[in-house]
């Protein structure tokens, strides 16, 4: 350290005002964003972990044939039946399984105390979190799409009302699933413990939601359990964008039921909102 | 909340404050006014409520009892304004930095009001050559550095230091003191916990003693434990062997009169003028035997 003095900078308290919420809420995002990539775990097992199971799926049954909705039907190929699967996966990865072990350990590490007694509103630091998870859910998706149109040879949709469903189903899964994700991260009783008990949830999650197995050959009753969760319908929204329309008969109802996947989705979004809200503090105060 | 214009009221102003956790008094009653533009040191042993006092005033615990007021506002109602008028360097963190020390600091100064330059904060506090090291990679001495540096970058009024130099190398305590003289005569009113009594008697206006959750004492530096505790020790052996011990104001007089009655120069002879950390201790001696660790009565 130097002897030199600190200079006083002129304004005094009455002549300078506070930074906004909104705009310490930007600054937050460019920092989490870039702290998100230099965290290799963070990158490997949530940015890139879709984007390997696609490569796996599409070279491990690249001899399988195609999936087809019904016998003599035109079908896909079964890394292309996959895609809208594992994009929902990114989503609920970049959100809910990031955010949930990240906010925990920031928690138990003093990250969250520190900023707790700066003049950082929960508001900004909510903000930076959330366009976190945009950012780098958006970057997912269009590595999974890049990739699937490019190295694994799967057609994407070229109407314009594909990529508006694309669009909403993306936004209002994306959101949801950054709101779950800091809801869940109070679980977790320490930084520790916080993979161990997130991962195993989302893993089911995934396997009864249509990520990994194909929704149309689960029993019936595990369909039901999984439709109480918002996977499930994040799935079907991207089956609808990226499946031919003869798979809608493959679905529960035999159709695509976007407005049953919008209102799974915004209920969810409440229901992530309400609880986020509630159950957030920098501190555990007086635990 | 104090309603009279914050320069007339003390910086903190703490009237019967306690803390109670379960069966543990952590804070039993303390009574403390700092004023603007002091440095005040909290000595006292390892859960003595030191912590525990500092944190309800930087509003991350709840009080059980009594009146606090910290810059004129109570700290378990304090906003962001109020907050950004005060610099926290807490116990040592773990983050896990992924950020490099420049962009933590461009970070955190772009979210006070009035902050202070970052390159002249990194400087101050010795990190230009860690400039565009990873907080990850900093050694534990570095990463207090930058806690202190994360503290002072917002131009606080009031500092809290919580045993700011643990792990610190001599040398880098050194600088570190005279980082913070220079806050002082910035203004900066300090209100520091220490293990180290020299850091409170190179530092402390003023300093008070936390013994079991009650402020055993409080002065300026050179007075704590009051003029007798002060009052010179001559120490010498008798010639039949017996080591003697006495206290007295004129100690130049008094080994005369040894020297007299030894017939002679006296065995060991020292005359010990109390330092701080025998004051210190003997007050922590005296306090009994009853100093609970409060982490440890709370496991």
């Amino acid at each position: 350290m130097s002897t030199t003095d600190l200079t006083t900078v002129a304004g005094t308290a009455a002549g300078t005002r506070r930074p906004g919420r909104l705009a310490l809420g930007g600054s937050r995002i460019g920092y989490e964003v870039r702290s998100y990539f230099r965290s290799p775990d963070a990158v490997f097992f949530t940015f890139l972990f879709p984007f390997i199971m696609l490569g796996i799926f599409t070279a491990a049954f690249s001899s399988a044939g195609d999936i087809q909705p019904a016998p003599g039907m035109e079908g896909v190929s079964v890394g292309a039946y996959y895609l809208p699967g594992l994009l929902a996966a990114g989503m609920l990865l970049s959100g809910v399984q990031n955010l949930a072990i990240d906010i925990a350990i920031e928690k138990s590490d003093g990250t969250l105390k520190r900023l707790g007694g700066t003049p950082l509103s929960p508001v900004s630091y909510f903000i930076g979190k959330i366009g976190q998870v945009f950012v780098t859910g958006v970057l997912q998706a269009a590595l999974l799409l890049v990739a699937a149109a490019t190295l694994f040879g799967i057609a994407l949709p070229t109407e314009p009302e594909k990529w508006a469903t694309f669009a909403w189903v993306f936004v209002l899964g994306v959101g949801t699933s950054a709101l779950l994700g800091i809801a869940l991260s109070s679980v977790p009783r320490s930084g520790k413990s916080a993979a161990a008990v997130v991962i195993p949830i989302l893993l089911v999650l995934q396997f009864i939601s249509g990520v990994y197995l194909q929704f149309y050959q689960l029993p019936e009753w595990m369909q039901n359990v999984a439709s109480l969760f918002p996977l499930k319908w994040m799935a079907q929204g991207m089956r609808a964008v990226f499946l031919p329309e003869d798979f809608a008969v493959l679905e529960q109802n035999g159709a695509w039921d976007l407005g049953w996947v919008a209102v799974a989705l915004l209920a969810w979004l409440v229901i992530g909102l309400v609880l986020s809200r509630l159950t957030f503090r920098w501190i555990r105060r007086d635990a | 909340m104090d309603t009279s214009s914050p320069r007339e009221a003390p910086a903190v102003r703490i009237r019967g404050l306690r803390k109670q956790y379960a069966r543990v008094a952590a804070v039993d009653g303390i009574d403390l006014d700092i004023p603007h533009g002091e440095t005040f040191a909290l000595l006292g042993p390892n859960g003595a409520g030191k912590s525990t006092t500092i944190e309800i005033l930087e509003g991350y615990r709840l009080r059980t009892a009594g009146e606090v007021s910290v810059l004129g506002v109570d700290p378990a109602r304090g906003g962001l304004d109020w907050k950004s008028r005060l610099g926290i360097v807490l116990q040592s963190g773990t983050e896990s930095g992924a950020m490099t020390v420049r962009e933590q600091l461009a970070h955190f100064a772009g979210l006070y009001p009035r902050s202070r330059d970052v390159d002249e904060v990194v400087a101050a506090v010795g990190l230009e050559e860690k400039a565009r090291t990873r907080v990850a990679k900093l050694s534990g001495g570095q990463r207090r550095r930058l806690d202190v540096a994360l503290g002072i970058i917002g131009q606080p009024e009031l500092l809290f230091l919580d045993e700011p130099t643990t792990g610190f190398d001599p040398e880098a305590r050194r600088e570190f003191w005279d980082l913070i003289r220079s806050l002082k005569r910035d203004g900066t009113t300090i209100l520091l916990t220490t293990h180290y009594l020299d850091e409170a008697e190179q530092l402390g206006d003023r300093a008070g003693i936390i013994i079991g959750g009650k402020l055993v004492d409080v002065g300026r530096v050179h007075e704590l434990g009051g003029a007798e505790a002060r009052v010179p020790i001559v120490r010498w052996t008798d010639p039949d062997g017996t080591p003697r011990e006495s206290r007295t104001e004129r100690p130049a007089e008094f080994v005369a009169s040894v020297a007299r009655d030894c017939g002679g120069e006296p065995a060991d002879l020292e005359v010990i003028r109390p330092s701080l950390e025998d004051i210190y201790l003997d007050l922590v001696r005296a306090s009994g035997a009853e100093i609970i660790d409060t982490e440890e009565a709370l496991a």
